[in-house]
């Protein structure tokens, strides 16, 4: 949570509200933020940490572990519409990488702010050439990008 | 964030526009099948409210009030756990 924490700015920069979700108690969010966050990111989780007793979030979207008792690693973008645009899902031990997270964010909101007229090919970065699905596109997206482009 | 205080019970969050449970059905907590709750991409992310720390308070958010801003739902399996 401390690297999602960390690039919080961006996050709000982007115009993303963000939270995070355990099975843990309020109470012990305020721990873990007080004693270990606050000393890995200056001013603490600077975003509402959730309290999912139970997992019942979890549940219902698809990530509550019932053997373990715990939330696996799930991560859903969802856009202003209240639909859900992106989501991973990983297993405990690997950590995930926000930066990844930030293109995705950047990239859903590229294809949103041109009604779906652009659309961003494999390992897209801000900057990089987009694509304009159609019939002049079929066949030909060898003219416009090639995965080398990404280097 | 909505500011709530707290007492001696663990605060606990629900899916909005789920039914309350009937008080009889205490014993045996019922299976419910919401319909069309299945999360997909493209699909509606369900809403929910739920209690929250935030900045030093205890509080509630409900996912339908970030409706117009993007957000960022991150699920992790622990406080203090490693990774």
């Amino acid at each position: 949570m401390s690297a999602v924490a960390d690039k919080y700015p961006v996050f709000q920069e982007l115009g993303v509200d963000v939270y995070s979700v355990s099975v843990d108690s309020q109470f012990v969010h305020k721990v873990w933020n007080d004693n270990e966050l606050s000393k890995m990111v200056e001013g603490g989780v600077p975003f509402p940490m959730i309290s999912d007793a139970g997992g019942n979030l979890g549940k219902v979207y698809g990530v509550y572990d019932e053997k373990a008792g715990v939330d696996v690693r799930g991560r859903f973008i969802i856009d202003p519409d209240g639909v859900i645009q992106g989501m991973e899902v990983l297993t405990p031990p690997v950590g995930r990488n926000v930066e990844e997270t930030i293109r995705q964010v950047k990239a859903f909101q590229l294809v949103r702010e041109t009604k779906g007229k652009e659309v961003t090919p494999s390992g897209w970065q801000p900057g990089k050439t987009t694509l304009k699905p159609g019939p002049d596109l079929v066949g030909n997206v060898w003219k416009f990008w090639k995965p080398r482009d990404n280097k | 964030m909505e500011e709530k205080e707290i007492g001696c019970a663990r605060p606990t969050g629900a899916l909005v526009g789920e039914p309350e449970p009937a008080s009889e059905e205490k014993a045996e907590p019922a299976k419910k099948e919401v319909p069309g709750m299945t999360v997909m991409v493209g699909r509606k992310a369900p809403d929910f409210e739920a209690p929250v720390y935030h900045k030093g308070k205890f509080g509630s958010v409900k996912l339908s009030d970030s409706l117009g801003k993007w957000v960022l739902l991150c699920f992790y399996p622990g406080d203090f756990t490693f990774v």
